[in-house]
């Protein structure tokens, strides 16, 4: 995984934890081989921080077993001390220690090996501590104290120095919760830089499925204490198999049946060749769907066809009426969802302004059949 | 109209009634005012013969000494006490406290009391001691105990606060680094605990030298031995022909010992940044 056959320092990760508590049980499996990096995500209260911690040694397992390296470090009886582990846990609060300097707060963490002199290696680990600050993009501000850095600073020293201390595993537990949206492109990038350089194993809980894309090689979904769908991020991204993911990656999930090599769900229907009969849904990409306004652009209507409660294909396109049920704003205008069947179509500000659309109003909607997957379910 | 003014550092001073100025006023007064009668009733011609008297410096220096050692006895018992009850669950801890805060309650003599029971020549461990041949009540050794017995309360839960405020966070964070026990203890934990350290050290080493009742009863008021300030100042006091200007000379030798030691603390901030 590491470019330029840098050195690994990652270690094969297996873990299948259970972790029962009342009105909560967390029973998932995940793994992850040396240098590769795993996205975590799912609802709040699905379990993922419940999974890091008891991955990290800060949470006893109910039953199960966590490897690192092949080596048994949590099970119902062992407890492998966190110091002792190789796994460092980077979350939502960077945990800077306050008295130190943000060189001092990394050096506490760089690994020294044990054969240099006392002070050799304290000049060794302020070095590569200064070093470190420097690959996150920090140079020159190894003096401040934590409290005179932003949020994004701090974040970068902290992910400094959970990497200098070589870890064997990299646990982020949604790191960048707690910054602005322009801090986080930046340090995402700098995260995945730093983390395929360093190849450790990496698991990355987010809620930001960018962090996904961008970052990580395999996609884990946790809902509900268990793990509903995984693969490589590309592919459980074009292939949601519950709602959650199917919301993650824009996508309409429609259930309905296919008989006669026709998927139907409420008004609208769509040819379903080589789909055997029965339940199906229907993958609509959120961005595929065009609205228009009924009544507006009426030569248009007309023209893709007359029976507006008949669905209508003409030239590949499915075009359908719609009764709006309720519109959401967005960063980038309004998301519009509509029902019988359930769609969810995206207008900007400006295609807003233009439709007039309010809830309770009958739209058209349309979707090239290009754009539309259909799975038997 | 309702102006608030903005305080010294820009920060608007806050919504307390203004009527509170009365009893706060009241208050500084009930500790200040004793304090400045005692110093008009210094009597100039006879001040610098009475605090360079023989009596007064060996009892100071008594008192420094033996106030510095249960200072140092308070905080290698204190600290390990107040970690334990700051990482105790909720139960635990509030039993450990009341346990701690009972030497704050009582009056310091009862303290002396059952000092003297307990080491006393006929004490559950005094009568051993005396079996091996150590005599504690009446020595130097009895007014550092009395002293710690009354001064380690101050230490513990000054320290035991800052250590539940900071909580576990950054120890955890220590630890997932790879640190080992001692070392998040020095480099972590303490440094992080540093405030309530050292106002619990002063408090501590104030408490120590002003200790009088557990000292009065079991070390009782040897000159040089174990005769500290306040019990140089209490002799003074009540001594047949000896002029109360000793008294009150020797009393103002402590406050200014005290003062200073509070000062010098202020001045010292570690870590100046916050």
């Amino acid at each position: 995984m590491a470019p330029g056959g840098d050195p690994v320092s990652g270690a094969t990760l297996e873990a299948h934890v259970v972790v029962r508590r009342e009105g909560f049980v967390l029973d998932a499996e995940i793994s992850a081989s040396a240098g590769e990096i795993v996205a975590v995500m799912g609802p709040s209260g699905a379990g993922k921080s419940t999974l890091v911690s008891v991955i990290a040694g800060l949470l006893a397992i109910t039953e199960g077993r966590v490897h690192v390296a092949g080596e048994v470090v949590s099970s119902p009886r062992v407890q492998l001390a966190p110091q002792r582990r190789g796994v460092v846990l980077l979350g939502q609060d960077p945990h800077l220690f306050p008295h130190l300097s943000a060189r001092d707060n990394v050096a506490f963490g760089v690994r020294v090996s044990a054969g240099e002199g006392r002070a050799a290696g304290r000049v060794e680990r302020r070095s590569r501590a200064e070093r470190a600050l420097a690959e996150v993009g920090l140079s020159g501000i190894g003096h401040r104290r934590p409290a005179e850095l932003s949020g994004g600073q701090q974040q970068r020293v902290a992910l400094a120095r959970a990497l200098a201390t070589e870890p064997r595993v990299l646990l982020l537990d949604e790191p960048f919760t707690a910054l602005d949206p322009v801090t986080v492109a930046d340090i995402r990038r700098t995260l995945a830089e730093r983390v395929r350089a360093a190849g450790c194993t990496t698991v990355f809980v987010t809620h930001d499925v960018v962090d996904a894309v961008a970052v990580a090689d395999r996609l884990v979904v946790l809902e509900a204490g268990r793990v509903s769908q995984q693969g490589a991020v590309r592919e459980v991204l074009t292939a949601p198999a519950t709602d959650f993911v199917a919301a993650l990656a824009g996508v309409n999930r429609v259930a309905g049946r296919v008989e006669d090599g026709v998927w139907g769900a409420g008004v609208l229907r769509l040819r379903a060749a080589g789909v055997r009969d029965g339940d199906a849904v229907a993958l609509i990409p959120i961005g595929a769907v065009r609205l228009e306004s009924e009544g507006s652009g009426a030569s248009e209507g007309e023209a893709a066809g007359a029976g507006a409660a008949e669905p209508v294909r003409a030239a590949g396109t499915a075009t359908w009426t719609a009764r709006v049920e309720r519109i959401e704003a967005t960063p980038a205008g309004a998301r519009v969802y509509t029902a019988s069947p359930p769609v969810v179509c995206e207008l900007t500000v400006a295609q807003m302004l233009a439709a007039e659309t309010a809830e309770g109003d009958a739209v058209r909607l349309s979707v090239d059949a290009a754009d539309v997957r259909i799975v038997a379910s | 109209m309702t102006v608030i003014a903005p305080g010294r550092h820009g920060q608007p001073r806050g919504f307390v009634p203004l009527a509170l100025g009365v009893p706060a006023v009241l208050g500084l007064a009930v500790l200040v005012v004793p304090l400045t009668a005692l110093v008009g009733r210094v009597d100039g011609a006879t001040l610098w013969g009475d605090i360079t008297s023989p009596a007064a410096v060996s009892a100071l220096g008594l008192s420094l000494v033996t106030g510095a050692l249960a200072t140092l006895v308070c905080i290698v018992l204190g600290i390990p006490l107040a970690l334990w009850i700051a990482r105790s669950g909720p139960r635990l801890a509030g039993v450990l406290r009341a346990f701690v805060t009972v030497p704050l309650v009582l009056p310091p003599m009862v303290g002396g009391v059952a000092l003297l029971f307990l080491l006393g020549r006929n004490g559950w461990l005094g009568q051993w001691l005396a079996v091996v041949g150590v005599r504690l009540p009446f020595t130097t050794a009895a007014v550092v105990i009395a002293q710690t017995f009354v001064a380690l309360p101050f230490l513990v839960l000054a320290v035991e606060g800052a250590l539940r405020a900071t909580g576990t966070g950054y120890e955890q964070a220590a630890a997932a680094l790879g640190a080992g026990r001692w070392r998040i203890l020095w480099r972590i934990t303490l440094p992080l605990a540093a405030p309530g350290l050292i106002a619990g050290t002063v408090l501590c080493f104030a408490r120590a030298i002003g200790e009088f009742g557990a000292t009065a009863l079991f070390a009782g008021n040897a000159p040089g031995v174990t005769q500290t300030m306040p019990l140089a100042i209490y002799t003074a006091f009540n001594g047949a022909g000896v002029s109360q200007g000793t008294a009150v000379a020797l009393s103002l030798l402590l406050l200014v010992t005290a003062l200073a030691v509070l000062l010098a603390v202020r001045a010292w901030r570690p870590g100046a940044t916050r």
